[in-house]
């Protein structure tokens, strides 16, 4: 299959046999597998000025036009032979400073000397990948943002967590690196059925889907005051489309990341399951869709009816699930405002468990904290933020990079409690305190909190 | 109860957490016949605690109430004796996801310090995982074993009483990953390598101070590690209050007030046509940072092996 990454084209056959982490430079349409290491060209005269005094910049000092540079590529010549080429045509360069050289190097390097790096999928990966290449999708959930909700949220073998989330299935996955396979994770989903696009990327193996149920978001209301039916479901054509769409985002989003190291644009994207000559791991999703598109091909009217009456007794199971009220914690991460999401999840939640809520604004989750403290059932909110800074280290050159900051998103997390019915006074200190927090009154009830 | 599984009721021998609120809580060992003291009065663990649904409220002796939390890396974090400078939460979070670890990681790290990182670690790699930990001070050492067997975790960890620097993890081959918080990260690079699987793996080094991170750098270089990261990760903490700003007195006529847009929330301000009209205010939520953050705890250097 053809794959296009950073306007370069590829087939992906010549990567299978290799150990992760393997860098390959691209031909004329297939990869070629270079060395590991590769042997640092030094430029034979070491001549480098102290400053840039005498450096006028005329736009003549490169002696090469882009005409010659293009019949160079159009040859087919080696990237590494390109630079060499423009370094040597290059006027100013022997009177550019040592720093300035390295710099000049590296830049040309990155241009010219593509290196494409095949790794294996994991959150770390995927989380940094999505925010720098489909932030929109993922509700500018920024991974150290990520990073702070999987450990707040306590996510770990055997829990049973509740998520909620409309970030492609990226925090699904997340989650589910996390727990390995062991214990039990229900999705909570809006529209049709639940988006995994990004989940597929990470190449799960199957057992780890046999513990994963859904749950369609429109039934809580009815499944908290106890009116609970399967009579009316989300009706199957939509979950279809959800899922054919799916597939092909899928198809588009070949993961790939761009990673800066060294001198080269190292790049990576995943192959799940290289070793394995076929991709065995191919999600339940995608097998249940392809079933379902034959089907609907065969039009076998009764496949369609055990499907349905399948699909609703899954979700039976996953109701009774949720009514055992003994959740783990909670996560949601979501377009949608997390008041609602929040006093309605947390019902299924088992007392002294962590829950986390993400939002891009900060807003709503002031309005959260505030609706929370009314209800009660819940201590030791926090709402933070992480900012997150890179830095260039390099001998005498070492500074930030770039401060990422605003954009990551909000969290507002906390600890569930024992709710105790019938004790509304609390929430009123409550109000009291956050109103007037150097009020040194009602002592003894200010550690209603 | 374990750190590594949630258990519903307080049983003897559980380490509990009393949340006492707003920030203020302590742990506590559960026995039998002990009692523990409060501001609010006097906790008696067998009839207060033993039994009792995690995140009950207990009612003390004086009538002031605690909650009692299931314990949690996180909140051991916050409360843990410390016996030396620990890394908190926010860092402990970016450096799991960054080495990549899962249930079944084998991970390498040293100093075990106080612990807080190894029970983080613990809580991920479990069920199928190892944490070998290396900490070169004997007495410290000796603590983290008899914490790791209080907190039901000792299966999942080996602690080992060296020196890092000199004689390494004393494992070879078997890390996935490796996290270095040690003075002198660089002479461990080595060892780390050794360390971690042949077919590779991911390595972490905490330090406060930027040189280091340089001379760490370079012996990651040297030891051809790649796709070498430095970063930093700062935590803002916002208190939700609800601010109230006074409208300024521009002199306007009464009836002039109520149509400047805002929602008077003082109600008797409006229509009183009084010669010195009450000032009204605007009242809106907001997120206030704290008056003092922490600025700064370390850097964090990560490298992949490959």
């Amino acid at each position: 299959r053809k794959i296009i990454f950073e306007k370069q084209w590829f087939y992906l056959d010549n990567a299978i046999g290799h150990t992760y982490g393997t860098t390959f430079e691209v031909t004329s349409g297939g990869n070629l597998q270079p060395k590991q290491e590769v042997e640092e060209t030094t430029t034979e005269t070491k001549e480098a000025g102290t400053d840039n005094r005498n450096i006028v910049d005329d736009g003549k000092s490169q002696k090469l036009t882009h005409d010659d540079i293009k019949a160079l590529k159009d040859k087919g010549i080696k990237g590494q032979e390109i630079v060499q080429q423009l370094i040597e045509n290059s006027t100013t360069f022997r009177d550019k400073t040592e720093f300035a050289q390295d710099k000049y190097i590296k830049k040309k390097k990155k241009k010219y000397e593509a290196v494409i790096t095949v790794v294996k999928p994991s959150t770390r990966i995927l989380s940094t990948m999505y925010y720098a290449r489909e932030p929109g999708k993922i509700s500018h959930l920024r991974y150290d943002t990520l990073a702070q909700m999987l450990t707040l949220g306590n996510i770990r073998a055997g829990n049973k967590m509740i998520v909620m989330e409309t970030c492609a299935g990226l925090v699904l996955g997340a989650v589910m690196e996390r727990m390995g396979g062991y214990g039990s994770i229900i999705q909570m989903y809006p529209g049709g059925g639940p988006v995994r696009a990004a989940t597929s990327c990470f190449g799960f193996p199957k057992p780890f889907f046999d513990n994963l149920h859904e749950f369609p978001l429109s039934k809580v209301d009815s499944l908290i005051s106890g009116t609970f039916s399967t009579e009316t479901l989300p009706s199957e054509e939509n979950t279809l489309e959800e899922e054919e769409s799916n597939g092909l985002t899928d198809e588009k989003q070949t993961s790939q990341l761009e990673t800066e190291e060294e001198s080269t644009t190292e790049t990576a994207m995943e192959i799940n399951q290289i070793e394995e000559q076929d991709t065995m791991d191919v999600n339940a999703e995608d097998e249940e869709f392809k079933e379902n598109k034959e089907k609907a091909n065969k039009d076998n009217v009764r496949q369609k009816q055990r499907k349905q009456w399948e699909r609703r007794k899954k979700l039976i199971e996953t109701a009774a699930l949720l009514t055992e009220k003994n959740a783990d914690g909670l996560i949601v991460a979501s377009k949608f405002h997390p008041t609602p999401l929040l006093v309605s999840l947390l019902e299924f939640v088992a007392p002294s468990r962590p829950f986390v809520v993400y939002c891009q604004y900060k807003e709503p989750l002031l309005e959260c904290y505030t609706k929370l403290r009314e209800r009660g059932g819940v201590i030791n909110l926090k709402l933070s933020e992480t900012w997150l800074r890179n830095y260039q280290v390099l001998p005498d050159r070492s500074h930030p990079k770039l401060t990422m900051s605003g954009g990551g998103g909000y969290l507002l997390s906390g600890i569930t409690v024992v709710l105790d019915k019938g004790k509304s006074d609390s929430s009123h200190f409550e109000a009291l305190k956050m109103e007037e927090p150097s009020s040194k009154r009602c002592k003894v009830q200010d550690l209603h909190c | 109860m374990s750190f590594v599984e949630y258990g519903d009721t307080i049983k003897d021998g559980d380490t509990a957490i009393v949340f006492l609120g707003h920030e203020s809580m302590f742990p506590v060992k559960v026995q039998h016949g002990t009692v523990t003291q409060t501001k609010y009065g006097v906790i008696r663990h067998s009839t207060d605690l033993i039994g009792k649904k995690y995140g009950s409220k207990v009612t003390c002796s004086k009538g002031g109430w605690v909650f009692i939390l299931h314990p949690t890396p996180e909140l051991w974090t916050m409360n843990l004796p410390h016996r030396t400078q620990i890394l908190y939460s926010t860092d402990i979070s970016i450096i799991t996801m960054m080495l990549e670890l899962k249930p079944g990681s084998i991970v390498c790290e040293s100093g075990t310090g106080s612990g807080s990182l190894s029970h983080a670690l613990i809580r991920t790699v479990a069920p199928t995982g190892h944490l070998y930990t290396v900490e070169f001070h004997q007495q410290r050492a000796e603590k983290a074993r008899e914490e790791f067997r209080e907190h039901g975790v000792e299966h999942l960890v080996t602690v080992t009483n060296q020196d890092v620097c000199k004689n390494g993890f004393g494992v070879s081959n078997i890390a996935d990953a490796v996290f270095l918080d040690i003075p002198s990260p660089w002479e461990a690079i080595g060892h780390a390598k050794s360390a971690l699987k042949a077919e590779g793996g991911r390595i972490c080094s905490f330090s406060p101070c930027i040189e280091q991170v340089q001379r760490t750098c370079l012996a990651m270089e040297e030891y051809g590690f790649t796709e070498i990261n430095t970063l930093e990760i700062l935590l803002r903490v916002y208190n939700v209050r609800t601010i109230s700003l006074q409208i300024p007195d521009l002199g306007k006529a009464a009836e002039d007030n109520s149509s400047t847009g805002f929602d008077s929330s003082n109600p008797s301000n409006q229509g009183s046509l009084c010669a010195s009209p009450q000032q009204g205010t605007v009242q809106f939520k907001s997120g206030v940072p704290l008056r003092e953050m922490v600025g700064h705890t370390g850097y964090l250097t990560f490298a992949t092996k490959s």
